[in-house]
């Protein structure tokens, strides 16, 4: 452990998947850590707030939609019950677990943790909050910036009401409120909304452009879309909230737009789900050469670097998209860089997964992309209605969709939505990232039966076509 | 009568040049054979005389331009004499030049604006280049300084460099690329879909090491740094003539496995015979230095050792053997340093090589001497002993193969006959292309070189009897 006053060979603020992954790598390669967050142990907005908490809980939603869809299977458990207590408790569990097992690993590998708020007071120091008044200063020679992002919010929203919640809140999960508006038609409104829906809650969801999952193809999300409406109330597409205010039984929701499907609703709860902001602000990064975009968002280059030679930033902090793996990997580039390597941040690929039910995966280019691009693209598809394990599943309305370049038969895009999507993408970024073509995915033996066989049969399907469809 | 003043063949294979300097101005009064405007070639910067007398009364061209061989440079009216003061032409013609030089402003690079989030959350590679190019410009407010310029051409450079991540090949192929200092983009795969292999990087790092002809341009650049992080800049483009340099200096490094080899020469005697006979040739109207006599012995040196006065012809694999003597000497100038050739070393004698490396040392350092007297050296010779330093190894100045370095000659004590004798040493350097040259005969030559410095009646006894 580094002595009090000496100058930290590396100080890595914010313990998220970024900063964590950045500490432990640094340290392992050899260099003196020091790691700043506010929470007990690492894990961040994903551990804490994200990704693990959420898909928890819809695991749970998943496995409520199986028992549902069991009694046409022949299998009838009664009505499920809904513990809340031991529901929030299971995935505090979950939560606890993980982080815990990173505070040990950050401890075996002798970093030193430190429960604080971290602000820049020039380029190579910074001032440690630990609690009020109690603030010590800490000179660094490097410094990796992981601060992430924080819920953005609508202006002109009574968010301090404890019946408009943000993505953390809801995550508390303190009760399961009767209705619910969703404000938000991304995938954070989407998953939420499902699971707050499967566990009984009648979810209506509002989004202001004309669909749902903007950056995703659309033709998978049309999947997805045709199960969240039997799961939602209502999908207002095209329609703004243009107010919100307190009623007797909730809160009351004026909306705007083309062609509204209604001019106003009544909610129990409010989920607002517009997307996050990097948490770059009252970090005093004004008193260092750090520059921020007018999005707020850090400004970095291939290896990490701000504009200030003693710092790097990763993660949510840094730009689009916002998910944890990116930021691992930038977190790890950073630290290879400080340790001297020469590496560079520049996938080919950044998978993206949406968990809801189905799920939605995507990786590489899209259809829609590669063909505003000029690229010339053939897609190919394959639906899982033929697939013997799909039908095994019961998941018959899945989609794997091979975007791949004609003149190379390279594969360039994968697109799945169906159970599993999630994990069956990392195949497709695989493929990607090696160069792979159609016939490398086609000639390799995929397990019979399996979800993974679509890829190798909508491979073959470009080919010479699936003998399965 | 109006003439034109247009730009005159310079020489084979050089269409164009860069201007350097104006060196006349509308309604100034020009000589016939005066010098109008100051050129740069790849080859040498020269003068362009005025091919009549009169009055400067347009300028066509702009300095940094880049000028055609037949293009007009000046306009001189050969009927105007000192009287006659045309204001009214003179006046046009100076606003005319203030025009075109407004618009050689180099015009503001369009910020990108942000692109639309629906691409973004897909291409963040994209993303990422393009944020940390506009961002620089953008953010630039908290530093209360303006955009920089130079900021924004090493941005519009990363622009157009297409991304390593669109290459078809694996992470592992892309991290070795790097290690290789390999801009992937240049390899070509023999994958399917054209995939990079690793082999096919190594390949492609063993054609630039043996000057293989590679598929993509030859100079690896990496990524420049931020250097204003650190501190002001300023940006330079460098001159046609460092351009050059530059460009032979990185071919023959990366294309020619050089050896250098040193030794050194007792130049007491030679030394004593150039001070007897310095006044004589300062008659002559030249100046007997070492270098002067270093031609006479290098001649001979190359006809006593032929495979020094050739060049290598990688593509056929051939060696070329000279029946000629022509040896470069480098000028130092403030252009940077300038090989002109002395031709035929062979056929003249100390005297006549003195007065003509003189007459040509000058010529360089005006900026007179024209690309025409810069080619066709078979062997060069440096002498940075005018500055100092103990010895250096030179590189060959391609296609040439073997370049003999002379360094500062200093008073050694040296042990002779049981006592210890001040004597004049001057330390040589001799690299040479070691792919048709072996060592023993680097250090023959070299020998040889320092044996007839030493004793210079041994080149005189030869030359009476060849």
């Amino acid at each position: 452990m580094a002595e009090k006053n000496s100058v930290r060979q590396l100080v890595v603020i914010g313990a998220g998947p970024g900063g964590y992954a950045a500490a432990f790598h640094a340290a392992d390669l050899g260099l003196k850590v020091t790691l700043i967050d506010t929470e007990p142990n690492p894990g961040g907005v994903c551990l804490y707030v994200g990704c693990i908490p959420t898909k928890a809980l819809l695991h749970i939603a998943k496995l409520l939609s199986e028992i549902e869809k069991a009694k046409k299977w022949g299998i009838e458990v009664g009505e499920p019950k809904v513990d809340l207590k031991k529901l929030q408790a299971w995935k505090e569990s979950v939560v606890g677990k993980l982080t815990r097992g990173l505070g040990h690993l950050c401890k075996r590998r002798k970093i030193e943790y430190i429960q604080a708020r971290a602000v820049f007071v020039n380029n190579n120091t910074l001032k440690i909050e630990r609690k009020r008044n109690d603030t010590e200063t800490m000179s660094f020679e490097n410094a990796i910036l992981a601060t992430g992002a924080i819920p953005a919010t609508i202006p002109n929203m009574p968010h301090d009401s404890p019946t408009v919640m943000d993505s953390t809140a809801a995550l508390e999960l303190k009760d399961i409120p009767k209705s619910m508006l969703v404000i938000g038609g991304g995938y954070i409104g989407l998953e939420l909304g499902s699971i707050y829906a499967s566990l009984g809650t009648r979810v209506s969801l509002v989004e202001m452009t004309p669909n749902l999952m903007l950056v995703s193809d659309q033709e998978l999300i049309a999947i997805l879309v045709k199960r969240l409406k039997k799961l939602f109330e209502s999908i207002m597409l095209n329609t703004k909230v243009a107010r919100l205010e307190q009623a007797k039984s909730g809160l009351k929701a004026n909306f705007e737009g083309k062609n509204i499907e209604k001019k106003e609703g009544v909610y129990e709860k409010v989920l607002v789900a517009v997307g996050r902001r990097p948490n770059s602000a009252n970090i005093g990064l004004e008193n260092t050469n750090v520059r921020v975009d007018d999005k707020g968002y850090v400004i970095i280059d291939e290896n990490c670097r701000t504009s200030a030679a003693s710092i790097y930033a990763v993660g949510d902090v840094t730009g689009t998209p916002q998910l944890a793996h990116r930021a691992s990997h930038q977190g790890m580039t950073a630290a290879k860089i400080i340790a001297g390597f020469d590496t560079v941040f520049m996938p080919k690929v950044i998978p993206f997964v949406e968990y809801t039910d189905p799920e939605v995966a995507e990786c590489g280019l899209s259809e829609k992309q590669a063909r505003e691009s000029g690229q010339n693209v053939k897609v190919t598809k394959f639906p899982w209605a033929a697939s013997g394990r799909a039908a095994t599943l019961g998941e018959n309305d899945g989609l794997t969709k091979l975007i791949i370049d004609t003149e190379t038969e390279r594969i360039v895009g994968v697109g799945i939505v169906g159970a599993g999507a999630g994990d069956l993408i990392s195949e497709g970024a695989l493929a990607i990232e090696m160069a792979a073509v159609a016939s490398d995915v086609a000639m390799t033996i995929h397990p019979h039966p399996t979800l993974s066989e679509t890829l190798m049969e909508a491979a073959e399907n470009f080919l010479t076509g699936s003998v399965n469809i | 009568m109006v003439e034109e003043i247009r730009l005159p063949e310079i020489s084979e294979n050089v269409e164009s040049g860069e201007v350097i300097e104006i060196l006349v101005k509308v309604g100034d009064f020009i000589e016939k054979e005066q010098s109008v405007v100051e050129l740069e070639t790849e080859k040498a910067a020269f003068e362009v005389p005025s091919s009549v007398s009169g009055k400067v009364i347009e300028i066509n061209v702009e300095q940094g331009q880049e000028v055609k061989v037949g293009q007009t440079l000046v306009k001189v009216d050969t009927e105007a004499s000192k009287e006659q003061e045309n204001t009214a032409s003179a006046e046009e013609s100076i606003s005319k030049e203030e025009e075109s030089a407004a618009e050689e402003e180099p015009a503001t690079e369009e910020k990108e604006s942000v692109i639309e989030e629906k691409t973004v959350e897909k291409t963040p590679n994209k993303k990422r280049t393009e944020e940390a190019e506009t961002g620089k410009q953008t953010s630039e407010t908290k530093d209360k300084e303006p955009v920089k310029e130079p900021e924004r051409a090493e941005s519009a450079e990363k622009k157009v460099k297409p991304s390593a991540a669109a290459v078809p090949a694996s992470p592992s192929v892309r991290q070795l690329a790097r290690e290789l200092g390999i801009d992937i983009s240049e390899v070509s795969g023999s994958g399917p879909g054209g995939r990079i292999s690793d082999n096919d990087v190594k390949g492609y790092a063993k054609g630039l090491i043996s000057g293989a002809p590679s598929p993509g341009p030859k100079r690896q650049v990496k990524a420049m740094p931020d250097f204003t992080k650190w501190g002001d800049i300023e940006r330079k483009a460098m001159t046609a003539t460092r351009r050059k340099i530059a460009d032979t200096l990185s071919y023959t490094w990366s294309n020619v496995p050089q050896v250098t080899q040193y030794d050194q020469a007792d130049i007491t005697t030679v030394e004593e015979f150039r001070r007897q006979y310095s006044q004589e040739v300062e008659q002559a109207g030249g100046k007997l230095t070492i270098t002067s006599i270093m031609l006479k012995v290098v001649a001979a040196a190359l006809k006593e050792f032929p495979i020094f006065n050739t060049s290598v012809d990688a593509d056929r694999e051939e060696i070329i053997y000279k029946k000629y003597l022509n040896v470069a000497v480098a000028v130092d100038t403030d252009r940077g340093l300038l090989v002109p050739v002395i031709r035929d070393v062979d056929r003249k004698s100390i005297l006549e090589l003195s007065v003509e490396l003189t007459q040509v040392a000058e010529k360089a350092r005006q900026h007179k001497v024209s690309p025409e007297d810069m080619v066709g050296g078979n062997f060069t010779i440096s002498n940075l002993g005018g500055i100092g330093g103990t010895n250096f190894a030179p590189i060959i100045y391609w296609p040439q193969t073997a370049i003999l370095g002379v360094a500062r000659s200093r008073r050694q004590p040296v042990y002779i006959d049981n006592r210890f004798e001040p004597r004049l040493i001057l330390p040589l350097s001799l690299s040479y292309d070691h792919r048709i040259i072996d060592g023993t005969d680097g250090l023959r030559f070299l020998r040889w070189i320092v044996d007839n410095l030493e004793r210079p009646f041994l080149l005189i006894m030869r030359e009476q009897a060849g």
